[in-house]
């Protein structure tokens, strides 16, 4: 979707406020809102890509204007609320107000360090030949869709020359949609500076983007 | 900047108020362990970070027969340090030379190589570097104090599936016989992300 989320190439951001030796969280709320949300990933009631959607349907102003994890935290409602894992009277409540509804699994302290090490794979078995092959040229598909997307707008509509084959993976735009993974090739994509920004591009530019066999078409 | 502080602290009081609530409502639910969440704080909290990454890059950089598998098949040469899983399934290394120079982003959100690197800084998550570095790698490069020849070739990278990056930056000049722990020293953070080189072993020798 056309997301506030979507930043490449946006504008009038400002400079990057650099920290020195950063810590990895500001408070003790932004420990807890991290680890709620991978506890909560790990119950299984969603995917990443529903995750990503979550937050990326904030409202433009509250996305743009929250910190991190303050959008995770408000992702994290969402997903819990579309779910069926709890109401909004009981998010409005700050209590539980009626049973649980069942998960898949609640990890515990000690099978944590087994879960982050096995992560979760994208890559699915490779049932069809790949559409494409590195040096092929492409074209990406002009589209807006209001679901779910990875193909960032600013590589819409755009010729580019794939790098490499990566294999099949899981599609975002399905997955976080709830229609199934459907896997399919996913390839990165070589694109000049100047066939994404234009003339005035940095000349010795290019974009390499990981995109899915379905954002593109042959150039 | 006592103020910035100030306003972010009273900020911080509803959210703080909000998550509070969350960890109660799903704690009294069931669908959480509190000692889980504790376990997960700590694990990127001291076992997970870009001491890994750092220990991956001097490698490469002392042992050609590591390079040449960290370059073909980066996944595996990192699992060769144990270093494997959440957001480091499909690992990929990109090597930067005197020609060319790799940049990793997330413009869409914050996709980021956390076995070898950890989580990432509060920067690379927001608004203008994601916005900018696509379009404007240089300025952003001379924001962070990096400058490069102007016919270096620059590459951006912008994770959008779950292929994560990992820079391995150049070996300084002057670390001729240096050992793996020394050089790991010198492969900071955003080395491995692009937007820092190695440090300069001559303020390695400074600093220590």
């Amino acid at each position: 979707m056309n997301g506030a989320q979507d930043l490449g190439g946006q504008m009038g951001f400002g400079p990057i406020e650099i920290e020195e030796n950063e810590p990895n969280f500001h408070a003790e709320w932004e420990e807890r809102a991290f680890a709620l949300t991978l506890a909560m990933g790990m119950t299984g009631s969603w995917n990443i890509d529903t995750s990503r959607h979550a937050r990326e349907t904030l409202h433009p102003v509250d996305y743009l204007s929250s910190s991190y994890y303050e959008i995770w935290t408000k992702g994290l409602e969402k997903l819990l609320l579309n779910a069926g894992l709890v109401s909004a009277e009981e998010l409005k409540a700050r209590a539980a107000l009626g049973p649980a509804a069942p998960v898949k699994r609640i990890a515990k302290a000690q099978d944590v360090a087994t879960i982050l090490a096995k992560g979760g794979p994208a890559d699915r078995p490779e049932t069809q030949a790949a559409r494409y092959k590195v040096g092929d040229k492409v074209r990406t598909k002009r589209m807006h869709p209001e679901g779910h997307t990875r193909l960032p707008r600013y590589a819409r509509n755009c010729i580019g020359v794939i790098e490499a084959v990566h294999g099949v993976h899981v599609f975002p735009d399905s997955n976080a949609a709830g229609k199934g993974e459907a896997p399919t090739w996913l390839y990165n994509v070589t694109f000049k500076g100047k066939d994404v920004w234009g003339e005035d591009s940095d000349p010795t530019l290019t974009l390499q983007i990981d995109l899915w066999e379905p954002y593109l078409d042959p150039a | 900047m006592s103020h910035d502080h100030d306003h972010d602290h009273s900020e911080l009081s509803d959210i703080e108020l909000r998550v509070r609530a969350l960890e109660t409502l799903l704690t009294d639910k069931g669908y959480i362990d509190p000692p889980a969440l504790d376990e997960l704080i700590e694990t990127y909290e001291t076992r997970i970070g870009p001491k890994n990454g750092a220990r991956v890059v001097a490698r490469s950089w002392i042992n050609p027969e590591y390079r040449k598998r960290l370059l073909s098949d980066a996944t595996a040469a990192i699992a060769e340090f144990g270093f494997t899983g959440r957001q480091g399934e499909h690992m990929v290394a990109v090597e930067n030379t005197p020609e060319t120079h790799n940049m990793v982003v997330c413009t869409l959100c914050s996709c980021y190589p956390w076995t070898v690197l950890g989580l990432p800084p509060v920067w690379y998550k927001s608004a203008p570097y994601r916005s900018r570095a696509v379009r404007d790698p240089r300025g952003v490069l001379a924001e962070f104090g990096v400058t490069l020849p102007k016919e270096t070739q620059i590459k951006v990278w912008d994770s959008t599936a779950e292929v994560r990056y990992l820079v391995i930056p150049m070996r300084p000049v002057g670390t001729d016989g240096w050992s793996e722990d020394k050089l790991a020293e010198l492969v900071v953070r955003d080395s491995m992300i692009g937007t820092a080189l190695a440090l300069d072993p001559a303020k390695l020798e400074t600093a220590a």
